[in-house]
C-alpha cells in the first residue's frame, strides 16, 4: 500500500515538475506578454495543484492535508488575480488589435 | 542531491546578486532584488531557519521590495536624465575601491571566525525555560535582547517620522500618497475584498503562535499592512490623515509599553528590560500585544508614503 502510494507522490510531483518546465519554457520562449501569462498561470494552477496532490499521501495529519490544500487555493487566487492586473495594465498600453 | 541543490541554489542568488547590482534600469534592478529575496527565503528554510525564513519574505523581500518598486517608480520620468549624467572615471574608480575593500573586509571576518564559532547558544538554551516562552528565537529577542528589539522599534518609527518629512509644507497633516481611483468592479477591489479576511486571521496566528513556534509579531504585522495596503490601492479604504490624535497615539503605544515594562523591570528585577522570574511570560505578552498594532500601522503607513493630499478632500 505504501509502496502504491509513493508510487503516486513519485509520478503525481514528477508531472508537476514537468508544468513548471513548460511554463518556464513558455514565459522564455512565448513572444508577447498575454501568451507568456498564459503559461506562466498554467505552470502555477496545475503544476503546484499536482505537486500538492502528490505529497497528499506523505503528510502526518489531515490537518496538514488541509493546510497543503489551502495553500494551493490561496496561490490559485493570487496567481489568477494577479495574471488579470497584468494583462489589464499590458492591454492598457497599447491599442487592441 | 541535496549538495548539488544547495550549490545550484548558492550560485542562483550570487548571479541574482551581481545582476541586481549591474542592472542599469532601477525597475530591472527592483525586480532582481525581490527574486534575489525569495531565493534567500529558500535558503534560510533549507538552513532549518524557518524564523529568519519569515522575516526575510516579509520585510526583505515583501516590505523592501515594495518601497524599491514605489521609488522606481516615482524616478522613471527622470531616470532617463538621471543615467545620462555618467560620473567622472575618479569618482568611479573611488566608489568601486570602497565598495570592494567592504566587501573584502567583511569576507575577511567571515573567514577569520575561529573553527567552532563562539557561540552562547547552550547558555541561551539552558536559561529558556525561565521565560516562559516555547519558541527559542523569541525568546532570545524579547528575554536576553530585549534592547534590541526595542531599538528596532524605535527606529521603524524614526524612519516613518523621515518619510513624513519628505511633505511639502502646505500638505503637513495630510492624507499619505495619492488617492488611488481603482474600478470598484474590478478584479482588484475583489481581491482586496476576499484577502484581507483571510490574511488578518493569517497575520494573527503568526503573531500568535511565535511564542512558542516560528513567527512573531514583525511578521504578522507585515501581513496585517499589507492587507490594509491592498484595500487602500483598491480605493475601498483611505489612508487616515497623519494629523489624527488617534493615529500618533497608536503609532507611539508599542514602544511606550515597551519602555514602560522595561522600567517596571528596573524596580522589580533590578535592571532596565529585565523580567522578574515568574512575570517574564505575561510582560512578554503585553509587550508583544502593544507592539503589534503600532508596528502594522508604521510599516503600513510607511509604503503608503508622505502626505500629499489635504485632510478634507
Amino acid at each position: 500500500m505504501s509502496a502504491a502510494l509513493d508510487l503516486f507522490t513519485y509520478v503525481a510531483v514528477g508531472a508537476g515538475a514537468l508544468f513548471f518546465l513548460a511554463g518556464t519554457v513558455g514565459l522564455l520562449r512565448f513572444p508577447d506578454t498575454l501568451t507568456r501569462l498564459h503559461a506562466l498561470t498554467k505552470a502555477d494552477n496545475l503544476g503546484l495543484g499536482l505537486v500538492v496532490l502528490g505529497l497528499l499521501p506523505q503528510v502526518d495529519g489531515v490537518l496538514d492535508g488541509i493546510k497543503l490544500i489551502v495553500i494551493w487555493l490561496l496561490v490559485l487566487l493570487s496567481g489568477a488575480d494577479a495574471g488579470q492586473l497584468v494583462a489589464r495594465a499590458a492591454r492598457g498600453r497599447r491599442p487592441p488589435p | 542531491m541535496i549538495d548539488a541543490f544547495h550549490a545550484a541554489a548558492a550560485l542562483l542568488i550570487l548571479a541574482l546578486g551581481i545582476y541586481t547590482t549591474f542592472a542599469r534600469e532601477t525597475f530591472a534592478a527592483t525586480v532582481g532584488f525581490l527574486a534575489y529575496g525569495l531565493l534567500l527565503t529558500v535558503a534560510w528554510v533549507q538552513l532549518r531557519g524557518v524564523d529568519v525564513a519569515l522575516t526575510e519574505a516579509a520585510i526583505g523581500g515583501g516590505l523592501t521590495a515594495m518601497l524599491l518598486l514605489r521609488a522606481s517608480a516615482r524616478l522613471r520620468a527622470t531616470e532617463a536624465a538621471a543615467s545620462a549624467q555618467r560620473p567622472g572615471v575618479t569618482t568611479r574608480l573611488l566608489a568601486a575601491f570602497v565598495a570592494v575593500s567592504v566587501a573584502g573586509a567583511l569576507a575577511l571576518a567571515v573567514l577569520a571566525l575561529p573553527v567552532p564559532a563562539p557561540t552562547l547558544a547552550p547558555e541561551a538554551a539552558a536559561n529558556i525555560a525561565t521565560t516562559g516562552v516555547g519558541n527559542p528565537i523569541t525568546a532570545v529577542l524579547l528575554a536576553f535582547r530585549a534592547m534590541d528589539t526595542l531599538l528596532e522599534a524605535i527606529v521603524l518609527l524614526f524612519a516613518l517620522i523621515g518619510v513624513w518629512s519628505l511633505a511639502p509644507d502646505g500638505m503637513w497633516g495630510g492624507r499619505p500618497g495619492p488617492r488611488h481611483n481603482a474600478d470598484p468592479h474590478g478584479i482588484l477591489a475583489f481581491i482586496a475584498r476576499v484577502l484581507p479576511p483571510i490574511g488578518i486571521v493569517v497575520g494573527i496566528y503568526i503573531f500568535w503562535i511565535g511564542a512558542d513556534h516560528p513567527g512573531g509579531k514583525f511578521q504578522g504585522a507585515t501581513i496585517l499592512a499589507a492587507m490594509w495596503l491592498l484595500t487602500m490601492m483598491a480605493g475601498l479604504t483611505d489612508a487616515p490623515p497623519i494629523s489624527r490624535r488617534w493615529l500618533r497615539a497608536l503609532l507611539v503605544l508599542g514602544p511606550a509599553v515597551f519602555i514602560g515594562i522595561g522600567v517596571v523591570g528596573a524596580f522589580t528585577a533590578g535592571a532596565f528590560l529585565a523580567w522578574p522570574e515568574d512575570w517574564a511570560k505575561p510582560m512578554i505578552l503585553v509587550i508583544e500585544i502593544a507592539l503589534m498594532p503600532s508596528l502594522a500601522l508604521t510599516l503600513g503607513l510607511m509604503l503608503a508614503g508622505a502626505p500629499e493630499r489635504p485632510a478634507q478632500p
